[in-house]
């Protein structure tokens, strides 16, 4: 018997599959108390949700199994529970929520039907259930509460839906909440936002707070006890502030080392010739203006950083210059030439010089074809680049030069992990030696520690091969330290533009200084700073 | 999939033909299937060459001959039809006729279908409109209808038999083309193409088809049994293949009359069909699995599957 909240003890749960048996968690123990946020911090694999899924009774056995721990609640062992006892508590006493709302919610029943069967499903009469929920979604701050109840799931933004979901899984008065990357898929001043709010309910209802994250930032702005996970077992425990200041175990340093936003900033160099200059470009959807009239340019090797929160456009200008959409309007002059206006065929030839690398690997890649085919595709198109005997070579070369190996070359895009999958789309890029490659959130995608070597990767690509870049991303830390100019984007149209120093360092407008504002930073001590400052905003 | 998943895959030491046969062996049942198609295929090559004279002789005391009495000899095993000629020599016979009305009506079909779809779901709104109306008319019309009219109008043969059958088909294989090529085409390796300045041609062929084409292929399998049934449904209707030609289609109809007296007459021909359409059914799934590059792991780790 202990007097904790909830305790995991000794768990350790396994996988069946192709390979034999694969280790989820190993021996892990942790607990939470009343009123406390405990973050499980981890990179994809490490296991950090597994536990938790546990405790839901959401592990489908098999293929998994859990072999040994208990759970402790209440002073019962959940895990000895039968499914029914498990499902009064799960929602009621223990609720959870996950990354993409979407998802979660039920696209074809009102979000207040959705509110009050939460509320109904465990025994309590249908009009209390009706007050419950507009009191829930008044408190989550979701504008017109009245009639939010009767609006379907997609008539809300992503930050509402979240808001949303934590109104749901607050309908009972839970003792404990599991928060599954709840913040993950939105935007920055979102993110800070829906944080803000799950601590206030904290406060308020003096509920346990299990927050699993793969950010520093999220665990530095609101966790009091943190939990450090890698292959399944747990590396180090304490409190947040502690660990990021004497990290004992060495995984936990490398991750905290790889936080991006710490290094030296890079001066644009103002004599180098524009080679691409982007002139009043424009897009529209009927009679939404995706983008009014974009002007930039982009110098021979300087890498230009587009940032912006979901919607603002940045991604459009990636595709327009490209030509993966018709524009509505303006130019975009590469080395003079228009590219908006000219023929496939003319275009076809301008390729070669720009290329692209997409946010998901693993959507980016043929996966019926070999990285050797994917990457010398681009001879195939481009007969004169390379005659065929010194294709393999190349391919070789290339893959040398993204820090895979030479053998790599006939294996198939699912046999890599994300990070790999990323090394061969830079390689593809590569391929026809381009002098601008558009990076459209080209490492949001991976994790930290990856992220880092990517972004490494890229760097020294710049330097070693002159290579200009457009950086399209809204994760403004690793924009500080990878570009030479920044462009700040919203609804379409750029909102202040300078050098990375003139952005990070004196921003002039005020949707910039809250864009950086809301910024989470990996050391708690700073970032507590930077909550009340930007409370104060 | 980590890069431990990478390191357990062996590297490829055999031939393509010899890695092929050992996936093939990994899934037993697929195995079988071949054994038997192939068998099929034989028969329909060499079967008329050496059964055509027993398959047409007839013998009145052998009429409605039981099976699995061995007293006429080895080609009575399966009994005798209503005109006392064997019907195990019939189905080996028949074979030929079956497999070239099924076997071209389903490859026209699928190639002129797929070939429309792609057209229709990769170029503009024009021409996948005119397509795709195209495809409702065919569709709205009673296929079994439209063949009725054309084969009257023009002389029932194989060949005309191939074609009717085929337009009927045409529209199966032209709307689930155009549905899957709409949906690969916005798929981020397709546009990755397009940076790279591949051509319309390239980006159908190299991407987009080989992601339909297992699609297309399963669907292949099961009208292949669709095809033998209606062309026996033409053959009832005496505008099909005309006797003393032989399918299994018309086997079956010519047996059905004899059903409550002479159950063998319409049941071999049909259990046949049965079992060419499951091999067909067997052998597509494997396909589906062996040319699918993320799932091939199950079939070259020898059915030491863990689920």
């Amino acid at each position: 018997m202990t007097d904790h909240l909830l305790e995991v003890r000794n768990l350790s749960v396994r996988f069946h599959t192709a390979q034999g048996f694969v280790n989820a968690v190993n021996d892990v123990s942790w607990h939470l108390d009343r009123g406390e946020t405990l973050a499980i911090l981890g990179e994809s694999g490490s296991g950090k949700s597994v536990s938790s899924s546990a405790i839901m009774n959401l592990i489908d056995c098999p293929p998994g199994e859990i072999t040994s721990g208990e759970i402790l609640f209440d002073g019962q062992d959940l895990l000895q529970l039968d499914n029914e006892a498990r499902r009064a508590l799960n929602g009621k006493r223990i609720a959870m929520i996950f990354q993409d709302p979407m998802s979660h919610f039920n696209p074809v029943y009102t979000v207040g039907w959705q509110i009050e069967e939460t509320v109904t499903a465990h025994g309590r009469p249908a009009a209390q259930a009706r007050a419950r929920a507009l009191e829930l979604v008044k408190r989550v701050g979701i504008p017109d509460p009245e009639g939010a109840l009767n609006k379907y799931p997609h008539e809300f933004s992503g930050g509402q839906r979240q808001r949303l979901m934590i109104a749901m899984a607050l309908a009972l008065k839970p003792d404990i909440l599991i928060a599954d990357e709840p913040t993950t898929a939105l935007d920055v001043t979102v993110q800070a936002e829906v944080l803000t709010l799950l601590h206030e309910l904290q406060d308020e209802t003096g509920m346990g707070l299990v927050l699993i994250t793969h950010d520093l930032g999220v665990v530095a702005d609101v966790a009091d006890r943190l939990v450090v996970m890698e292959k399944g077992c747990i590396v180090e425990t304490g409190r947040p502030h502690d660990i990021y200041h004497n990290a004992q175990h060495p995984y936990t340093r490398k991750l905290i080392a790889a936080a991006p936003g710490k290094g030296v900033m890079r001066q644009p160099d103002p004599s180098a010739a524009p080679i691409l200059c982007v002139q009043g470009l424009q897009k529209s959807y009927g009679t939404f203006h995706a983008l009014s009239g974009v002007t930039f340019d982009v110098r021979r090797g300087e890498t230009l950083a587009v940032v912006g929160e979901s919607g603002s456009g940045k991604s459009t200008i990636a595709r327009l210059v490209l030509r993966l959409e018709s524009s509505s309007g303006g130019k975009a002059l590469w080395k003079g030439e228009d590219l908006l206006t000219k023929t496939p065929k003319e275009m076809s030839k301008v390729r070669r010089e720009i290329q692209m690398v997409f946010q998901d690997p693993t959507q980016s890649l043929n996966p019926k074809m070999t990285v050797f085919q994917i990457i010398s595709e681009a001879w195939a198109i481009h007969r004169d680049v390379l005659p065929k005997d010194k294709w393999r070579a190349r391919v070789e070369e290339l893959l040398d030069q993204v820090g895979l190996e030479a053998g790599h070359a006939e294996r198939y895009p699912h046999q890599f992990s994300g990070g790999q999958r990323q090394r061969i789309a830079i390689a593809r890029a590569l391929a026809l030696e381009p002098e601008l490659i558009i990076c459209d959130e080209a490492v949001s995608a991976l994790d930290v520690s990856i992220q880092a070597q990517v972004i490494e990767l890229l760097g020294k690509l710049r330097d070693d091969l002159g290579i200009a870049f457009i950086f399209i991303a809204h994760d403004l830390p690793v924009v500080r330290d990878f570009a030479d100019r920044v462009l700040v984007m919203k609804s379409g149209e750029i909102v202040e533009d300078g050098s990375v120093e003139q952005i990070f360092e004196a921003p002039r407008k005020p949707y910039t200084k809250r864009l950086l504002a809301a910024g989470l930073d990996p050391d708690p001590a700073v970032q507590k700073q930077r909550r009340d400052a930007r409370l104060a905003l | 999939m980590s890069e431990h998943v990478a390191a357990t895959v062996r590297p490829h030491r055999k031939t393509v033909f010899g890695r092929f046969i050992s996936m093939l062996w990994a899934d037993k049942f697929a195995f079988f299937a071949t054994t038997f198609l192939l068998l099929v295929v034989l028969c329909a090559l060499i079967g008329p060459s050496l059964l055509e004279d027993v398959a047409g002789k007839q013998n009145l005391r052998a009429r409605n001959a039981p099976p699995f009495v061995l007293d006429r000899g080895w080609v009575y095993f399966l009994g005798g039809d209503a005109l006392g000629r064997p019907l195990f020599a019939r189905i080996v016979v028949a074979a030929q006729n079956t497999m070239m009305v099924a076997a071209g009506a389903v490859a026209l079909s699928i190639t002129i279908g797929a070939t429309l779809g792609l057209i229709a779901g990769y170029l503009g709104r024009w021409p996948s409109e005119i397509i795709m109306r195209f495809a409702d008319v065919i569709m709205s019309f009673p296929s079994l209808l439209l063949a009725v009219i054309v084969l009257y109008i023009l002389e029932p043969s194989v060949g005309n038999l191939i074609i009717v059958l085929a337009i009927t088909r045409i529209p199966i294989y032209l709307r689930t083309t155009r549905a899957e090529v709409l949906e690969v085409r916005e798929r981020m390796f397709v546009q990755a193409a397009q940076v790279m300045g591949a051509s319309s041609g390239r980006i159908i062929f190299r991407h987009i088809l080989p992601m339909i084409f297992p699609t297309l292929v399963t669907i292949a399998t099961l009208d292949f049994a669709f095809v033998m049934l209606a062309e026996s449904a033409l053959s009832f209707l005496g505008i099909g293949i005309q006797p003393p030609e032989i399918t299994w289609g018309l086997m079956v109809s010519q047996g059905r009359q004899y059903l409550t007296s002479a159950w063998w007459l319409a049941f071999w021909p049909g259990l046949i069909i049965i079992l060419t359409t499951m091999s067909l059914n067997l052998l597509s799934s494997w396909m589906r699995t062996a040319l699918d590059p993320t799932q091939r792991w199950r079939l070259e780790i020898g059915g030491k599957s863990n689920d």
